[in-house]
């Protein structure tokens, strides 16, 4: 009896505090603000499941709790610099200024990464997150409509001095939450976004390296607000982190 | 019994070297396994103690790849002897997915890129983009099978910090050169 007790706390502990929800999502053609050719085609999106809400700070202290060498005194300098969860109070706590279930931020990609890792997934790539936060509540694309484009450089405008909000705003068509208008969040390729077309259309040997400006399409003046966020993402390190930005979980089916 | 000192100190000397911690900015922090041309996987640490050129690429790129492995073979033979046979050269695929261990090995043969001093490696997507992010070296697939990437050279000391890059591809950078020629010139 003691051993069945035993076994069961076992099974109990194992399992994460709260399994994250994750809803599945279609994916299909997506006409990107970075065409997947560079020119005009669309990205071809394969099914996949979204976390429904980003990683709160709760959420990324019990990892740090389970995976210590994520932990701020601990984490090397190559995967993470020196803002890393600064604004917690402690190495491991979160202290009376941060509320348990806002979004975490200040973590590095590499970090995000091990996280995702951690409920067996990974990070979502660019087209599955830009492909996602196209959806309102009741489309799964509502880019062209201005209410929606409003919305995001609203957003954009509120000071980064502000409290971030609390996660658990209303649910879009496909049932994630908070795409926009909380955190800026990572993804997978973030530092690939802006690399152009295998350098072919180039001569001298010093432009092999790349050329941004190639790979945007500024024809849509709806893609505006979603290239400042690959112009910010783009701007990163993996190891960078930064008072906005967090991040949410993604899975292959 | 001398002769046996000399083992043991051998067999605990180099074990005390293998536990020196890594330097902060040592990339083989990194855990991550790697899958080379003869089928060999090692960890990305079992590199420490090499100074190495470093580049990622794919091989079924036709045009700037080439000239990534072109330049990696100026740069060893701008080197001069003997400290060129201390060179070694890594070349780590982004396309898992199409680069087999013998596609390695054949791109390796065509190119006449000889073991040991050159390793063509694969690994799993996600280790290939932390290795990638580490490296500083970006790439994103194209619906056609091609990848867009930056192309560049890196240097790796023996404890595995990047001592320098460069993104002069099809020529010697003779800055670079210079950091390759001191650093395995360092005690």
């Amino acid at each position: 009896m003691k051993q069945l007790a035993v076994i069961l706390s076992g099974l109990l502990l194992a399992l994460p505090a709260a399994a994250a929800d994750y809803v599945a999502l279609p994916g299909g053609s997506f006409s990107s603000v970075l065409p997947a050719d560079g020119k005009v085609a669309p990205a071809r999106i394969a099914p996949f499941r979204l976390r429904i809400e980003p990683v709160t700070n709760a959420e990324f202290l019990a990892f740090t709790q389970k995976r210590p060498e994520w932990q701020r005194d601990r984490v090397p300098a190559l995967f993470a610099d020196a803002g890393y969860l600064s604004q917690w109070a402690g190495n491991d706590a979160l202290g009376a200024a941060i509320s348990p279930s806002q979004p975490v931020t200040r973590v590095s990609w590499f970090a995000a990464e091990a996280y995702c890792e951690s409920e067996q997934a990974r990070l979502p790539t660019w087209y599955e997150w830009e492909y996602a936060a196209a959806a309102d509540g009741q489309r799964a694309d509502a880019r062209k409509d201005p209410a929606w484009r409003e919305r995001v450089l609203v957003w954009y405008s509120r000071p980064s001095n502000a409290p971030l909000p609390e996660i658990g705003g209303p649910a879009d068509v496909h049932g994630v939450r908070d795409l926009n208008g909380v955190v800026w969040e990572w993804v997978d390729d973030f530092n690939a976004l802006l690399v152009g077309s295998d350098s072919r259309d180039q001569d001298g040997a010093d432009k092999f390296k790349f050329c941004g400006a190639g790979a945007l399409n500024m024809q849509e003046k709806e893609n505006y607000a979603t290239l400042m966020r690959v112009a910010m993402l783009s701007s990163l390190k993996a190891s960078n982190t930064t008072t906005n930005l967090g991040f949410r979980c993604a899975k292959s089916d | 019994m001398k002769r046996l000192l000399v083992l043991l100190c051998l067999v605990l000397c180099s074990a005390a070297q293998a536990t020196t911690p890594l330097p902060r900015d040592s990339i083989y922090q990194l855990d991550v396994k790697l899958t080379d041309q003869a089928g060999k996987t090692w960890p990305l640490a079992s590199r420490r103690g090499h100074v190495q050129l470093v580049s990622m690429f794919y091989s079924s790129c036709t045009m700037v790849c080439p000239m990534i492995v072109d330049t990696l073979k100026l740069t060893q033979k701008a080197v001069d002897e003997p400290d060129r046979d201390r060179v070694d050269l890594l070349l780590i695929s982004f396309d898992p997915a199409r680069d087999s261990v013998a596609v390695l090995n054949q791109y390796a043969e065509r190119r006449k890129l000889e073991a040991p001093r050159w390793t063509l490696a694969r690994a799993e997507p996600a280790p290939t983009r932390q290795l990638a992010a580490l490296l500083g070296v970006q790439y994103r697939p194209l619906p056609d099978g091609d990848f867009n990437h930056s192309s560049e050279l890196l240097l790796l000391d023996e404890e595995g910090r990047i001592v320098a890059r460069t993104t002069v591809i099809g020529r010697l950078d003779p800055e670079f050169v210079q950091v390759v020629k001191k650093t395995l010139s360092a005690p």
